[in-house]
């Protein structure tokens, strides 16, 4: 078959959190350029099924780019070369006949390994615990234009709520830092109506969970936005740091 | 005051107070810049001397200048605890990164470019500004003609040719036409320091260095207040670049070049 490859994965395989870990080299012969990343990796577990090793331990779920699931570290990069993608919509078209790809887990303190690729990103479910939400009952459906929101905010909002917390950011951060996702989560509720009620406590509180987990903080590189497969935006961030010092000093 | 505490340990209340000192950097080596540049007049350092009496005996300039001191102090030591403590926030390092493919090399270094802007901070102060408080920094004599403008100088000497001192930082007075200005020289220290190559390296690597780390930082301590606007990014970032990335510390390397070259 014409363009099919022939590829060599490093992949870092460790058997639980309290493991050293090690890469591993496995050769994929008749690798086809049209197969995505993650469809190498279910033959290289094929493979290893057949020769009774283990499989590569690796999160995937929805595999159209939108769960969030997926999480590799590849050639020094989260979700790979391409821009704007996750992992499972990276295909084998990016790379060549003969290369080599490294493949890491996310690394980071609040991120643990739980096994080979996969991490731990409860993390981030106890930031959104922390404040990510409305406290309203729902009720009846209001009527449809009963809150008026301006359409930039409601745009701003929406962009921001577009993040599906891959963790992404704090795997290119080299601090480490969940600020991205973090000042997202702030800014889809701080935009609008509904999250006026709330916004100083969900600041302070949201914030105070990221530094407990141990996350570092943000040095305004710029590494999670270009690499943001959701292109949330930097100036989230901005917004979180006035939500945050507001609530600090004025409430 | 629970809240206090907790707003400064928070990551947020620490970078707060790094980019607010850093900002006040900056403002100081707009200050700073301009007035050296009282060094390239053509008056054997009579206006620089001049200047130098100003900012160490103004009241207002003084407290500044201990305000000053004390943002270099915190705004090196906060930022390498705040480095170090963002290591550990990746215990494990990866294999391989490919941080060209994400951010610029300067905001990924700014530990390092801010460490040799601490030790030249060391350097520069040791050479002029411990000199003129505690080291021997002779005495020039002014004499200016008041009706003709012309300026003359001399260094003060004794009679036996030795270098005279006073006891306080200028003296003025006048003696029929002349206008007489006895100062410390400090301009002379500085021609004196930037005929030493190697000196005059340090200097130049350092400016680099500041170049460096305002490019990425003065944008930045923008972004930690919180200031991050369409229509005003697009502006700090350009002032990041050609203002404190470039002009700045090139007005700066032009000193001790000229001095050099002189």
């Amino acid at each position: 078959m014409s363009g099919n490859m022939n590829i060599t994965l490093k992949v870092w395989r460790q058997n639980k959190a309290s493991d050293k870990g090690r890469f591993e080299t496995y050769a994929i012969p008749n690798v086809s350029e049209d197969m995505s990343f993650l469809e190498m990796f279910d033959i290289l577990n094929e493979q290893l099924i057949i020769e009774g090793k283990d499989p590569v331990a690796f999160d995937h779920d929805c595999r159209e780019g939108i769960c969030g699931m997926c999480s590799m570290f590849i050639n020094g990069r989260p979700h790979g070369p391409l821009k704007g993608v996750t992992t499972c919509q990276l295909h084998m078209r990016s790379f060549k006949n003969g290369d080599t790809i490294v493949v890491e887990p996310w690394r980071a303190k609040a991120f643990p390994v739980i096994k080979d690729l996969v991490v731990d990103r409860s993390a981030f479910d106890r930031i959104i615990a922390a404040g990510g939400y409305i406290s309203v009952n729902t009720g009846n459906a209001q009527d449809a234009n009963s809150l008026p929101v301006a359409k930039e905010n409601a745009d701003h909002a929406f962009f921001a709520a577009a993040c599906i917390g891959c963790g992404a950011c704090v795997a290119a951060c080299k601090n480490a830092s969940a600020m991205l996702f973090t000042s997202a989560k702030i800014s889809q509720l701080a935009l609008l109506p509904q999250g006026a009620p709330e916004r100083n406590t969900r600041a302070l509180n949201m914030v105070a969970q990221h530094d407990a987990e141990g996350f570092g903080s943000c040095t305004n590189t710029g590494a999670c936005e270009a690499e943001c497969p959701k292109g949330i935006s930097l100036s989230n961030i901005a917004r979180m740091n006035r939500e945050y010092l507001g609530a600090a000093l004025m409430s | 005051m629970n809240w206090l505490s907790k707003l400064f340990n928070s990551s947020i209340g620490q970078k707060l107070l790094v980019a607010l000192t850093g900002l006040f950097l900056c403002t100081f080596l707009i200050v700073h810049l301009s007035g050296n540049f009282q060094l390239f007049k053509n008056d054997n350092g009579m206006a620089f001397n001049l200047y130098t009496v100003f900012m160490t005996t103004n009241p207002f300039i003084k407290t500044v200048s201990y305000v000053l001191y004390a943002s270099i102090l915190f705004h090196a030591f906060k930022g390498i605890h705040l480095a170090i403590k963002n290591r550990s926030a990746r215990p494990v390092a990866y294999a391989t990164v490919d941080g060209k493919a994400n951010s610029h090399w300067t905001s990924r270094s700014m530990g390092v470019l801010g460490t040799i802007i601490l030790v030249f901070i060391v350097v520069h102060m040791g050479d002029f500004w411990y000199e003129y408080k505690f080291g021997h920094i002779p005495y020039i004599r002014y004499t200016q003609n008041m009706v003709t403008g012309e300026l003359t100088s001399t260094p003060l000497v004794g009679m036996d040719g030795q270098p005279l001192t006073i006891n306080k930082k200028m003296e003025e007075f006048v003696d029929g036409d002349n206008k007489i200005i006895i100062v410390k020289d400090l301009y002379a220290e500085v021609k004196e320091e930037f005929t030493n190559p190697l000196l005059v390296l340090i200097y130049l690597i350092s400016m680099a260095a500041i170049g460096f780390h305002l490019f990425h930082g003065f944008q930045s301590g923008f972004q930690t207040i919180g200031v991050n606007h369409p229509k005003y990014t697009p502006i700090l970032k350009s002032l990041s670049l050609w203002l404190f990335g470039i002009i700045i510390p090139l007005a700066f390397a032009s000193m001790p070049l000229y001095f050099y070259f002189l």
